[in-house]
Parts: structure tokens; C-alpha cells; sequence
């Protein structure tokens, strides 16, 4: 039984895959954001530069390739590029972070209550469309602020903690309908314990869903901590996410445009090839739920 | 319809104390306190300020005080703006806040829809695609991006339009907020109206109504608009969370004196009655207008009263 479940969990992402890369837009993205993290990765070494290094030589210097500093530099002389790769390193090391611990907690709330079913799946649901109701963005704006501002530890917790519900919804709708197929029965029937069935059985013909949509959790993590940055609760300076830049760049705009159109450039181009990724994820699996 | 509504009203109560309660929790739980400055307060002066204001009253019962006012009607007043009320400061702010989303609505509904139609009609040809990549654009594009962009376009160098400001509601001041405000909302009707009229124009009775020798205009608006528009109806409510949430940026991009600073200053602050009434009249604002989306959405499809 466990050798069948491996051949079909294979089937089904080599299948995915094959759809994925046949997608030339989806793979184009990824490519793109292969690309931007490495950068990001990278980006201590790329440069003489540290991110909050000054060079009192050139004070706020627009871009040019021949010049010292490729992005230009902001007021204090620190170099833009290297702000920029360190700030999409932190906003993509923050969204992932945040979108992982969302999807953990989504995934179990949402497979105990479609496993359990009746009275529990009932509360634990119940649970859901009361916190969906709550201002979550209002919630998160106070949850950092009060507690620590600026520390990265706070902001996962808040961001991780409203972005379960959508994920719990979706899994436990799968579990629902899991619930009644045969196999989960047979397990019933051989007497496998409930938290085993879960790990075992339910959690793995979830996936599927759950990554395709925490592939789209990413993105909206990204806005979301840029926006806390821009509103000067996220991540604060000299660290440098893409929010703060951004805000840094709108105050200088009127003699300083591009401080506001580098990071506005890569914000844009990261959301929207994690967009096109997600979507030709969908693709990839739909064929199957449908 | 009538037994309905009320079902649905009283079920707004227990969310409604569910988010005072979660929140005032999260608020008070927080470490620091109003009175915490740079400069230290004398002990005796902050015990008084404290007692004044209730503080040293152990939470529960501070808990059932607030909710005894908020029954009143009473919010409370403000601990850092001294002589204001919290019902005041909200009273200031909420009209530009209120009409910034209202016309943002109203904007997005105005262009999305016919921008939906428009696709769906002209399928897989020039201008679909220039929709769908539009809106595809409006809705990766988060506020705090394209409200600086918008102001950097069309206020530093075309000069159409002012920057930033607000001169007592000059209608010039506001384009700018409200197209920042109005996009992303307008994106996502676009796609729904597109997707949903597509699907509709497929269907047997469309087709049958087509048979019959009606044109286009006519079968849109006889047959296909309705139920077309009805996931756009249901995405109203959470287009005024969205749009409320939203302005928060917006106000701090423009310098606008709209209610979204409160929430952020009173946080920073530990402003508590100033933070919690933004929480409770945004939340109770959400709920209301989600309820009314709702009702719309049971008048247009009977089939929901009775689930």
C-alpha cells in the first residue's frame, strides 16, 4: 500500500512538472525569481558596498552604469543596489518564512476539522469565519507595533497568523471529501490511529492545492510586509526591506525619482512573476481536481 | 426576506464582541503604557493620571466598563490628545475617509464592469488582451506603490494634478487618492465580470435567446447581465474591507487628515480607547456593509434566503 501511494504521488508531480515547464510563461518566472533570489543570496559579494555603508563622495547620485554606484545612492551616499538585493532578500526571506508557518497551522486546523467532522469541524470552522470577519490588517498593524517594532520574529508571527485561514478552508474542504474515500476507511478499519491517518494519508493528497496556493500566499506576504515597512512598522532602518525603500524613495521623489523606482521596479516585477508562477501552477495541478 | 435580515443582524452581535474582545486583549496585553515618556513622570502624577483614567483598575473590570460605554455610544476619551474624545477625533476624520472609499467604489464599479463586458464580448482579441494585462498589472501593483508613482507622473511632471493635500476637500485633490484607491478594486471586477459573463454566454437559454434573433445589446440585457453580475455583487463586501484597510495607505501617500493616522499613532502612543474605537467602528463598518452586500445579493438570487 505505501509502495502504491509513492508511484501515484510521483505520477502526479511528474505530470505537474512536465505541465510547468511546457508553460512558457510560468517558467519564464521562475526563472526570473531563481534569478532575483540568487541576486539577493549574493548580494554581500556583488558589491565593495555594504547596505549601510557611506560613501561621502556621492551623495545622493542618480544611476548610470559607468558610475560607482549602478542604482545611484541614497541621501546618506548608501549604495541603491545593494539596498535593493538586501531589501528583496528580506522581503522574500520574511514572505516565505510567514507564508510557511501560515500553511502549517492552515493545513492542520483545516485536516483535523474535515477529518473530525460533525460538532468539532463545526467550532473549529466556526473558529475561521469569526476571525475572517476581524480587520486582520488592523490586527497585524497593532500586533507589531505594541509588541516589538521592527523585530522580524514579531512581524512572521503576525503575518503567519492571518494567513492560515484561507489555507484551512481549502484543506479542509479536500478533507471533507477525503474523508469518504475508501482508503481512508481501510485505514479506519485496520485501526491506524487518527494522527497517523492525517500524516500518513490525508496530508499528502493535499499538497497539491495547498502548494499552488501558498505559491499565491507568497506574494500577497510580500504586500503585506511592504506595507507595514512603507507605514514604518515593518523593518526598520539601516535595515532595508522593499516597503521602506520605497517609503524613503516617496518622501525624495521630487529631487531624488529614481530612490522611488528602483525598488518599485523590483517589488513590481518580484509580484508579478510570482503571480504568473502561481497561476501556471494552477495549471499544472487543476487537470487532476477536475 | 424580513425574518432573514433580522437573522442576519443578530448574528452580527456575537462577531461584533468577539472582535472588541480579541482586541481589546491584544491591546492591553502589550507591554508599555500610555504614560511611558522620555522623560519620566513623577510616581505620584502617573498614579493620579492612572486613576483618572481608570488604568489601575484591574482589566476585567475595565473590560466591562468599556463595553458599558461603548452601549452608550461612548468611546471614551483620548489619553495623548488631551480634551479630545475618541468619538471626536473619529467624527473628524471619518467623512474624508468614508467618501474617498465610497468614490473609489463607485469609480471601480463604473469602469470595471463595462471593461469586463467589453473583454468577454471581444474574447482572445486586441482588446481583451490589453484588459486582462491591465488588470492583471492593477491587481500585482499593491497602493503604496502606484499612489507615489501616480503622484510622481501626474503631479511632478505632466502637473495636472496636485501632489499631495487637500484644501478642505477641493475635488482636484482628490482624483489622485481615489484612482490609487479605485484600481486594484476595479482590476479584480474587470476579471470577475469577464470570467463570469463568458461562462454565462455559453449557456443553453443565452444561446437559445441568440436563436431567437436577438442582437447582442439585447441579449446582454435581457439574459446575460444579470446573473453575470452576481459575482461581482458578492465581491462588494470584501471590496470595502479591502478599500477601508486600504486607505490607510492612501491618507499617509497624499497627506490626507482622514482616520487611518489614529490607528497608527494611537498604536504607537498606547492610545488604548483611540486604538480600540478605530478597531470597533472599522469592524462594525466592515460588518454593516458586508451585511448590506449580502441582502443585495439575496433580493438578486432568491435561492439564497431560504439556505
Amino acid at each position: 500500500m505505501h509502495e502504491q501511494a509513492a508511484t501515484a504521488a510521483r505520477g502526479l508531480w511528474s505530470d505537474a512538472g512536465r505541465r510547468l515547464t511546457g508553460n512558457r510563461l510560468a517558467f519564464a518566472a521562475l526563472a526570473v525569481i531563481v534569478g532575483m533570489a540568487l541576486f539577493a543570496v549574493l548580494a554581500p559579494h556583488l558589491s565593495p558596498w555594504g547596505y549601510d555603508s557611506l560613501d561621502w563622495e556621492h551623495l545622493a547620485r542618480p544611476p548610470g552604469l559607468t558610475a560607482a554606484h549602478w542604482f545611484g545612492t541614497d541621501r546618506l551616499g548608501r549604495d541603491l543596489f545593494v539596498r535593493t538585493l538586501y531589501g528583496v532578500r528580506l522581503s522574500l526571506f520574511i514572505s516565505v518564512l510567514a507564508s510557511g508557518v501560515s500553511l502549517v497551522i492552515g493545513v492542520v486546523w483545516g485536516a483535523v476539522a474535515g477529518l473530525a467532522g460533525g460538532r468539532t469541524d463545526g467550532w473549529m470552522m466556526r473558529c475561521v469565519d469569526v476571525l475572517y470577519s476581524l480587520p486582520y490588517l488592523f490586527i497585524v498593524i497593532i500586533l507589531t507595533t505594541l509588541w516589538q517594532r521592527g523585530s522580524i520574529a514579531v512581524l512572521l508571527l503576525a503575518l503567519g497568523a492571518v494567513g492560515w485561514l484561507t489555507t484551512a478552508r481549502i484543506v479542509r474542504g479536500q478533507a471533507l471529501a477525503l474523508r469518504r474515500r475508501e482508503f481512508i476507511e481501510a485505514a479506519r478499519a485496520l485501526g491506524v490511529p487518527a494522527p497517523a491517518i492525517l500524516w500518513r494519508h490525508v496530508v499528502p493528497n493535499l499538497l497539491g492545492p495547498v502548494l499552488v496556493y501558498a505559491t499565491l500566499t507568497v506574494p500577497q506576504m510580500i504586500v503585506f510586509e511592504s506595507f507595514l515597512s512603507f507605514l514604518g512598522l515593518g523593518v526598520q532602518e539601516p535595515h532595508a526591506s522593499l516597503g521602506n525603500l520605497i517609503l524613503v524613495g516617496a518622501q525624495e521623489m521630487e529631487s531624488a525619482p529614481w530612490m522611488l523606482l528602483v525598488p518599485a521596479a523590483f517589488l513590481v516585477g518580484l509580484l508579478i512573476c510570482l503571480n504568473f508562477l502561481g497561476d501556471g501552477l494552477r495549471d499544472a495541478f487543476d487537470p487532476r481536481e477536475r | 426576506m424580513l425574518s432573514y435580515t433580522l437573522r442576519r443582524i443578530a448574528g452580527l452581535i456575537p462577531t461584533l464582541l468577539v472582535i472588541i474582545t480579541v482586541s481589546f486583549c491584544v491591546v492591553r496585553l502589550a507591554p508599555g503604557g500610555p504614560f511611558d515618556q522620555e522623560q519620566a513622570l513623577p510616581p505620584a502624577v502617573r498614579a493620579n493620571l492612572e486613576r483618572l483614567y481608570g488604568l489601575d483598575q484591574p482589566l476585567t473590570v475595565q473590560y466591562v466598563h468599556y463595553l458599558r460605554g461603548l452601549l452608550r455610544g461612548d468611546f471614551g476619551p483620548s489619553l495623548r490628545q488631551r480634551d479630545f474624545t475618541v468619538s471626536e477625533l473619529i467624527a473628524q476624520g471619518l467623512p474624508l475617509s468614508a467618501t474617498l472609499g465610497l468614490a473609489a467604489i463607485l469609480l471601480a464599479v463604473l469602469t470595471g464592469i463595462p471593461a469586463g463586458i467589453a473583454a468577454a464580448l471581444w474574447r482572445n482579441r486586441g482588446a481583451d488582451y490589453c484588459i486582462t494585462t491591465l488588470a492583471a498589472l492593477g491587481l500585482a501593483l499593491p497602493s503604496f506603490v502606484t499612489g507615489p508613482l501616480f503622484a510622481l507622473v501626474f503631479g511632478l511632471y505632466l502637473r495636472w494634478l496636485p501632489v499631495a493635500g487637500w484644501q478642505h476637500g477641493a475635488p482636484r485633490y482628490l482624483v489622485l487618492p481615489v484612482l490609487t484607491l479605485a484600481l486594484p478594486v476595479a482590476a479584480y471586477v474587470a476579471r470577475l465580470t469577464r470570467a463570469s459573463l463568458l461562462e454565462v454566454l455559453s449557456a443553453h437559454y443565452v444561446r437559445s435567446a441568440r436563436a431567437r434573433g436577438l442582437g447582442t445589446p439585447r441579449v446582454l440585457w435581457r439574459h446575460a447581465l444579470r446573473p453575470a453580475l452576481m459575482p461581482v455583487v458578492s465581491y462588494l463586501g470584501p471590496a470595502v474591507a479591502f478599500v477601508m484597510t486600504g486607505s490607510l495607505v492612501i491618507e499617509t501617500v497624499f497627506g490626507l487628515p482622514g482616520t487611518g493616522r489614529y490607528l497608527v499613532e494611537g498604536a504607537i502612543d498606547r492610545d488604548y480607547p483611540l486604538v480600540m474605537g478605530m478597531i470597533v467602528v472599522y469592524g462594525a463598518l466592515t460588518l454593516f456593509l458586508n451585511l448590506i452586500a449580502d441582502l443585495i445579493y439575496g433580493w438578486l438570487d432568491p435561492g439564497v434566503r431560504h439556505a
